[in-house]
């Protein structure tokens, strides 16, 4: 019977009906409404992270992350409410002062739609890394990443169970690492390419991409490779 | 080049001993190699992924977490001050400059004998001994550089209160004897209750009306019937003693001053909602009350008062001690869990709630030292007796730990309402040196300052509530009209910035965002516009973080803003 039961729940002055169990984001996605989100991905785990998906509900303290939050009976809930803007406008101002969001298309339409002023924060601490260009699949562009998590649970349990990423360092100096920073061959990657297709940024970009964008030809990047295979042999 | 010593023959005993439980023993397991090598070579940690059968990536992520933990060699005897604002205000920040400066070296750069580092630490919970250092393992109160390299006697709190309840046997007994312990009423509670049927026991603490003391005011006795009603075993019972609110001091003298009682409150609320387990975790800086409590759980264990069978009742119950490695967040209730779980400390997505779904995700009742020492309390007197005590909306004993420019600073146990300007000026002897009050800090740097007109709280839950304030951890930091308070402000945005987990956005971005804003406060260096910056960011960590730590990480701050804009550069900003 439970299973079958559905909730009624009004958002953004519409009203729905929808089963048990469906998030306050579903639930307004039924009804056609856009209400953004960063770290949300079908295939990982939500563990409400980023709290752009955030909503007001009538009577609750303190705003809601609609992703893992399941609809309850008679609700009044709203997506766009002053309270519910100025906290995703503030997110994005803070994540763009720590991190290089220009090649995210999803985050600049976000920034666009949020009138995010792209110089909020003058003088804050970026979260720059060097590319790490360790193997021949896949960069690391770690001063890209926004520490959605998707890659480090797609090698894990979401996916590939490889276990080769983690995460270091704590709060605003948190970073993907590997096991003591070892380069990814030395690590236990098996190179599925996974973490490469869940990365919602270019953090993490496949190699040929990489270097294509880079001003490389195709016949260059091979001839690359080549030189790359046989200095390994050499030096091994 | 790696420094990778080859793994040692006594962490090898330990896997061999412990390997079996898995990845609950890797915190364990970390602090036993941090202790060998005073870091965790690369070949010990794989031997410990080996044996726990736990993901090496994992390992270097929990390594990475704890800030007692070290991937890379760092120094013999660790020199850890602290610099929250009960020991700023007491010129920690001038020690650690001399002690740098004595030992020739940078923070966080080791002598090159290997033998010093000196390192900036967050509230040690010395807040009443105030400069507080942690110099390996030995705690050092009113710390001066002499005193850092000849660390005297344990520092003791000041205990007052008449009469008292809850700290009536520490410092009156021998902490360790439960003859002593029992001649003054120990284990009495313990003893009526264990012949009620356990539901009659959960009715009595209700009754009671006793809430958590570790700052959130949960009711007691409702925490432990959803747990008990749940028809799933193992249940656990755990003892938070994580005390790392800054200001707070109160947990730890209880432990180390009469551990008996924690114990005795541990067996009753695990009796009542039928846990078999209990895990006493406690902070990992706190060196002094582990060895004390070690000793006591050894010396309960030999006497029957745990394991099987306990007082003849048939009830069975054992309890683990386990260390904290550096990680205010792990005094948040689900963050603790998955530290004992062998996991980094991140604070999980609530509901479910733990006492349905808690320490390895099995039901699970979590309380704080004082909440447990309470309970030992009602069951001794009785819930009517009990109730006498307090006021009628926070019911029983309290203990405030005061500290910062105040005459008698320490523990006060208060069982008659009182407002906070009487528990400063009649009970803790008024401001040092006469001076004025310019702020104080209630409830640690989660809680919020009150203005010098607003000490007329009644130290209650409804009286604080009323004027917008919280009682929080019972922490009182006081302040005299000399404060920095731009150096106060700073060194709570660096707290947390610093134990922000990283977990969601707003925490750990708004709280390094917020430590920016108020350096350049201190600097003299404020934008224009930088109070609204501030009030943004803190409008986002506290409407929309995860957990308790990013909801709170601007309630001090936000309250300064609002008792002393004075100190936030308003002037310059005005004309921006």
């Amino acid at each position: 019977m439970a299973k079958d039961k559905t909730i009624q729940l009004t958002i953004d002055g519409k009203e729905c009906r929808v089963p048990e169990g469906t998030t306050l984001l579903e639930a307004a996605r039924s009804l056609d409404i856009n209400i953004p989100v960063i770290c949300l991905h079908e295939a990982t785990t939500s563990e409400g992270l980023c709290r752009q998906c955030v909503v007001e509900v009538e009577g609750w303290g303190r705003l809601a992350p609609s992703c893992i939050t399941p609809v309850e009976e008679g609700q009044v809930v709203l997506t766009e409410s002053e309270r519910v803007i100025r906290t995703r406008r503030t997110i994005l101002e803070m994540l763009n002062a720590s991190v290089d969001l220009s090649q995210s298309d999803v985050l600049q339409a976000q920034m666009e739609r949020y009138e995010v002023d792209p110089n909020r924060f003058p003088g804050a601490k970026k979260r720059e890394r060097e590319i790490l260009d360790d193997n021949p699949f896949y960069i690391r562009d770690y001063s890209q990443c926004i520490l959605c998590w998707r890659c480090v649970q797609a090698c894990a349990d979401d996916m590939q169970y490889t276990y080769a990423l983690a995460i270091g360092g704590r709060g605003h100096d948190s970073h993907i690492t590997t096991f003591f920073d070892v380069p990814v061959p030395e690590s236990t990657c098996v190179f599925c390419g996974n973490c490469v297709g869940v990365c919602p940024t270019n953090a993490l970009q496949g190699k040929t991409e990489y270097l294509l964008e880079k001003g490389l030809q195709h016949n260059e990047i091979r001839a690359r490779r080549r030189q790359e295979r046989q200095d390994k042999r050499r030096s091994s | 080049m790696f420094n990778d010593p080859p793994v040692s023959s006594h962490l090898l005993e330990f896997l061999d001993q412990n390997g079996e439980r898995g990845r609950e023993m890797l915190l364990p397991a970390l602090l036993y190699t941090q202790k060998i090598h005073d870091f965790i070579p690369p070949a010990s940690a794989s031997a410990i992924g080996a044996a726990l059968n736990v993901p090496l990536a994992d390992i270097f992520g929990v390594i990475e977490f704890y800030s007692m933990l070290a991937s890379q060699p760092r120094a013999e005897t660790s020199i850890r001050i602290c610099t929250t604002p009960s020991c700023a205000s007491q010129g920690s920040g001038e020690l650690v400059l001399q002690t740098c400066q004595h030992l020739g070296v940078d923070i966080g750069e080791a002598t090159r004998d290997g033998q010093y580092i000196v390192e900036e630490v967050e509230c040690l919970g010395l807040c009443d001994h105030a400069p507080g250092v942690l110099v390996g393992d030995e705690m050092v109160g009113e710390a001066t550089l002499e005193k850092i390299f000849n660390p005297e006697d344990h520092p003791r709190s000041q205990i007052y209160g008449d009469p008292l309840y809850l700290m009536a046997r520490s410092g009156e007994i021998d902490p360790l004897s439960t003859a002593q312990f029992q001649e003054k009423g120990g284990f009495e509670g313990l003893k009526k209750v264990l012949r009620l049927p356990p539901k009659e026991l959960i009715d009595m603490v209700t009754n009671s009306g006793l809430t958590g003391r570790g700052g959130a005011g949960f009711p007691t006795g409702l925490k432990w019937k959803s747990c008990a009603e749940v028809d799933r075993f193992p249940k656990y019972l755990v003892c938070n003693e994580d005390e790392s609110e800054p200001g707070t001091f109160k947990d730890r003298a209880l432990i180390e001053g009469d551990p008996f009682t924690i114990i005795e409150g541990m067996i009753i609320a695990a009796y009542a909602v039928g846990a078999g387990k209990g895990y006493l975790y406690i902070r990992g800086e706190y060196t002094h009350s582990h060895q004390v409590i070690s000793q006591a759980l050894e010396i309960a264990g030999q006497e029957g008062f745990l394991g099987k069978d306990i007082l003849g009742s048939g009830f069975d119950f054992e309890i683990e001690l386990r260390s904290g490695a550096g990680a205010y967040i792990c005094g948040e209730e689900t963050a603790l869990f998955e530290s004992i779980e062998g996991k980094r400390g991140f604070p999980r997505v609530k509901p479910p709630f733990p006492t349905t779904h808690g320490l390895f995700n099995q039901p699970t009742v979590i309380n704080n030292v004082e909440t447990l020492a309470n309970v030992a309390l009602i069951c001794k007197i009785g819930p009517e007796e009990y109730k006498k005590l307090g006021s009628e909306d926070s019911a029983g004993p309290r203990l405030f730990s005061i500290s910062g420019d105040i005459n008698l600073p320490g523990i006060y146990e208060i069982s008659q309402p009182i407002t906070l300007k009487d528990l400063i000026y009649e009970k803790a002897g008024g401001v040092r040196h006469g001076k004025e009050i310019r702020a104080v800090l209630l409830g640690g740097a989660a809680g919020k300052f009150v203005a010098p007109d607003q000490l007329d709280v009644l130290l209650t839950t409804q009286g604080t509530r009323e004027v917008g304030l919280s009682l929080g951890s019972g922490a009182v930091v006081v302040f005299d009209e000399d404060v920095d308070m731009k150096f106060v402000l700073h060194g709570l945005g660096h707290f947390f910035a610093h134990e922000s987990c990283g977990k969601c956005y707003p925490c750990q971005l708004g709280t390094q965002r917020q430590a920016e804003i108020l350096d350049r406060n201190l600097r003299g260096q404020a934008l224009p516009g930088d109070i609204e910056r501030l009030e943004d960011v803190i409008a986002t960590m506290t409407d929309s973080s995860l957990c308790g730590l990013g909801q709170t990480a601007g309630s001090a701050i936000g309250s300064a803003i609002k008792i002393c804009p004075e100190y936030f550069g308003i002037e310059e900003v005005s004309h921006g």
